[in-house]
C-alpha cells in the first residue's frame, strides 16, 4: 500500500508532477552532459597514452602531459634496457609544432613520431591510405576531423611542418584532441629531423616489462638509475595529462561546477515540490498517524514518492541526454555516456530525491495526529 | 459472577492546554470506564472537553496528569511511537469528516488501515472486502470517495475502523456531516458493531437523534463528567432499527 499511496499522491496533481519531473530532468541532462563532456575530454586527453604499449614511461623531469614534455637525449634507453625486468624500450616523440597551411596561415599541432614496427604506438582508425604509407618520403597521417584546420582536402596534399614540406599519405578518423590542437603522425626519424634532434633523442621511452616482472620494483630501480628524469606508470602519466588540461586550464572545474549546479537546482526543485505535496497531504498523513501508523511508515510513503520521481525523472532525463549525446558524437568534443556513468547518475538522482525528501519528512515528523479532530 | 473488564479505564484525567496566562484546563479530573458490548455516547456542549477526552482515550493526546489504560495496557510514560502502537493494536477511529484518502478507492482506504497494522497483502484484501460488505458497501469497493455520498463515505470510515478488529472504536461526531437517514444508518451500524462484536464503541456527539442507539450516555460539561446514564430501552430500539436498516442498506 505504501507504493500505491505514493503513486496516487504523486499523480494526483499532474501539474506538480510535471514540475517535479522537469526539475529532475533538467538536473539529469545538465549533469549527464557536463559529466559526459568530462569523460569525453578525459578519454580524449589520455587516448594516446591509452593506445601506447608501455607499462612505464620515461619522461623529462616534470613532464606536464603527453603533449607537453621535454626531449630526452637517448642514453636513458640504454640505462633502461640494462635494468632487470625490462623487456623492451620504445622511443616516442610527441611535441608541439607549427603546420603551415597550403593557402597561407598556420595551425598549431602536435607531431607524434613513432615507428609502428617497434610496437609502441601506431595511428588507429585509418580510413584512407595505410600505416605503411607513413614510410614514404615526407609522409604524415592526419585526422579527417581537422581537415579544415589544416586547410587541405584529403590524401596527397602538401603542407609544411616546422617549415619542412610534408605529404598527407594516410588519414585517420576520430583521433581528436581535447585542446583542438590536432595530432600529426609520422615516423620517429622524420619527427627527429623536423625538430632537429639527434638520432637517439625522444620525448618518451616506453618501457615494456618482462613477463612476471614487478612493475613497481622496476619503476623504482629505473628511477634510481635515472635520477634526472621521471619514470611514471601509465596511470600516473594519464593523471598528469588530465590534471594539466582539465584542471590546469579550469575546463574540468567548469564542467564539474556545471554538474554541481545541475544537482543543486534539481535538488531544490524536487525538495520544493515534494514539500508542497506533503503539505497538501498533511491531513492524510495525520489520519495515518491517528490510525496508528509508525513514523517510519509515513517516511516510507514520502521516500517512495521521491523514489518514483527519481525513476521517472531519470528515465526522461536519460532519454534526452542520449539524444544530445548522439548528436555530439561527431563534434570536436563528443559527450560520452558509459554504463558506469549511467549507473552513478541514477544513484545521484536517487540521492538527490532522497535529500529532497528530508524537508518533507521533517514536516511530517512534527505532525500532530490530533489535527484529525479539528478538520 | 466476574466483573466485566473495561476496555478503556481513565482515572483523574487532567488536561491543560496552552501555557502561562493562556493556559486552559480542558479536563478537570475525569474518571470513566468504557465496557465492551456497549455503545457509549459522550455528549456535551462545544468547549466542554469531549474531543479532548476522546483524544486522550484514543492515545492521540497525553494527559497532563491521570492514568489511562487501554485493554489493560497503561499509556503512562509512552512516547508518540508507543502511543501509536497502542492505537494500532487496540483502537479504531471514525472521524466527523470521514478522513478518507481521496486518491484511494473504498477498498484501498480500508486496506491501508490494515497495511499500517502490518496485515499481509492478501489478507488485507479479504478483510477489507468483508468489512465493506458488512457495512453494506459491497457494491462500492472500487469507488473513490468523491463518487460516494456522505453516508457512504462514513460507512467506509466505519469499515476501516472495523476491519482491524480493534478493542474499541472511537467516533468523533460520526453523524454531524450526515442527513437524518444516513446519520441513523451510521449509528445503527456502530450500535450493531458494539453488540455483535463485543467490543466497545464510544461516540462523541451532540446530536440528540443518536440517543436511541446508546447503551450508556455520558454527559460532560466544563471538563467534568456530570452524568452517566443508561437508557432503559436502548437495546430494543437498536435491535429493531438495526434489522430494518440493515435490510434497507443491503438492498
Amino acid at each position: 500500500m505504501i507504493l500505491t499511496l505514493a503513486i496516487r499522491n504523486l499523480f494526483h496533481d499532474r501539474i506538480r508532477l510535471a514540475v517535479t519531473l522537469v526539475g529532475i530532468l533538467f538536473a539529469i541532462v545538465l549533469v549527464a552532459v557536463q559529466l559526459g563532456l568530462y569523460v569525453g575530454a578525459s578519454r580524449m586527453i589520455v587516448s594516446m597514452i591509452e593506445k601506447a604499449n608501455g607499462e612505464l614511461w620515461i619522461t623529462s623531469y616534470a613532464a606536464k602531459s603527453f603533449e607537453d614534455s621535454g626531449f630526452l637525449e637517448g642514453h636513458e634507453r640504454y640505462a633502461a634496457l640494462s635494468t632487470p625486468g625490462v623487456a623492451k624500450v620504445v622511443p616516442l616523440i610527441a611535441s608541439f609544432s607549427k603546420w603551415n597551411k597550403p593557402q597561407g596561415g598556420s595551425q598549431l599541432s602536435v607531431i607524434v613520431g613513432t615507428d609502428v614496427e617497434d610496437g609502441g604506438l601506431a595511428p588507429w582508425n585509418i580510413v584512407a591510405g595505410d600505416v605503411e604509407a607513413l614510410k614514404l618520403p615526407n609522409a604524415v597521417a592526419l585526422d579527417q576531423t581537422y581537415l579544415d584546420f589544416y586547410g587541405i582536402k584529403g590524401l596527397g596534399e602538401i603542407g609544411e611542418v616546422e617549415n619542412q614540406r610534408v605529404r598527407v599519405t594516410a588519414m585517420t578518423h576520430g583521433i581528436r584532441s581535447f585542446t583542438t590542437i590536432p595530432y600529426i603522425f609520422t615516423t620517429l626519424n622524420r619527427a627527429r629531423r623536423l625538430f632537429g634532434l639527434s638520432s637517439e633523442a625522444a620525448t618518451f621511452f616506453l618501457v615494456q616489462l618482462e613477463k612476471g616482472a614487478n612493475r613497481d620494483a622496476v619503476q623504482k630501480e629505473l628511477q634510481r638509475r635515472l635520477p634526472d628524469v621521471e619514470v611514471l606508470t601509465k596511470a600516473e602519466l594519464k593523471s598528469r595529462s588530465i590534471d594539466q588540461w582539465l584542471f590546469g586550464t579550469g575546463a574540468g572545474a567548469s564542467l564539474i561546477g556545471g554538474a554541481l549546479l545541475g544537482i543543486l537546482v534539481g535538488t531544490v526543485i524536487v525538495a520544493q515540490t515534494l514539500y508542497s505535496s506533503t503539505k497538501d497531504h498533511l491531513n492524510e498523513f495525520a489520519t495515518l498517524r491517528a490510525l496508528g501508523s509508525s513514523s517510519s511508515y509515513i517516511h516510507k510513503v514520502i521516500l517512495a514518492q521521491a523514489g518514483l520521481s527519481a525513476v521517472l525523472g531519470y528515465a526522461l532525463g536519460m532519454t534526452i541526454s542520449m539524444i544530445i549525446i548522439f548528436f555530439s558524437l561527431n563534434s570536436a568534443l563528443p559527450i560520452i555516456m558509459t554504463p558506469a556513468l549511467a549507473f552513478w547518475l541514477f544513484v545521484l538522482t536517487a540521492g538527490m530525491c532522497s535529500i529532497s525528501a528530508v524537508a518533507a519528512i521533517m514536516k511530517v515528523t512534527k505532525i500532530d495526529p490530533a489535527m484529525v479532530f479539528s478538520r | 459472577m466476574s466483573k466485566i473488564q473495561p476496555v478503556v479505564a481513565a482515572r483523574n484525567i487532567v488536561k491543560e492546554l496552552g501555557q502561562g496566562a493562556a493556559m486552559v484546563r480542558a479536563l478537570k479530573g475525569v474518571s470513566i470506564e468504557i465496557n465492551p458490548g456497549e455503545l457509549t455516547l459522550l455528549m456535551g456542549p462545544s468547549g466542554s472537553g469531549k474531543t479532548t477526552l476522546l483524544s486522550i482515550l484514543g492515545c492521540i493526546l497525553a494527559p497532563t496528569s491521570g492514568e489511562v489504560s487501554i485493554a489493560g495496557e497503561t499509556t503512562e510514560g509512552l512516547d508518540p511511537e508507543g502511543l501509536a502502537d497502542i492505537r494500532r493494536r487496540h483502537i479504531g477511529f471514525v472521524f466527523q469528516s470521514y478522513n478518507l484518502f481521496p486518491t484511494l478507492t473504498a477498498l484501498e482506504n480500508v486496506r491501508l488501515a490494515l497495511d499500517v497494522r502490518g496485515v499481509k497483502y492478501s489478507e488485507t484484501i479479504v478483510r477489507a472486502e468483508t468489512a465493506l460488505r458488512e457495512v453494506g458497501l459491497g457494491h462500492k469497493l472500487r469507488s473513490y470517495p468523491s463518487r460516494m455520498s456522505g453516508g457512504e463515505q462514513q460507512r467506509v470510515a466505519v469499515a476501516r475502523a472495523l476491519a482491524s478488529t480493534p478493542s474499541i472504536i472511537l467516533a468523533d461526531e460520526p453523524t454531524a456531516a450526515l442527513d437524518s437517514e444516513n446519520g441513523h444508518a451510521v449509528m445503527a451500524l456502530l450500535a450493531d458493531i458494539a453488540k455483535a462484536e463485543s467490543r466497545a464503541v464510544l461516540a462523541v456527539t451532540h446530536d440528540p437523534r443518536t440517543h436511541a442507539f446508546a447503551d450508556r450516555i455520558l454527559k460532560i460539561e466544563d471538563g467534568q463528567i456530570i452524568s452517566d446514564e443508561r437508557p432503559a430501552d436502548s437495546s430494543d430500539n437498536v435491535m429493531r432499527y438495526d434489522l430494518n436498516k440493515r435490510r434497507k442498506l443491503n438492498a
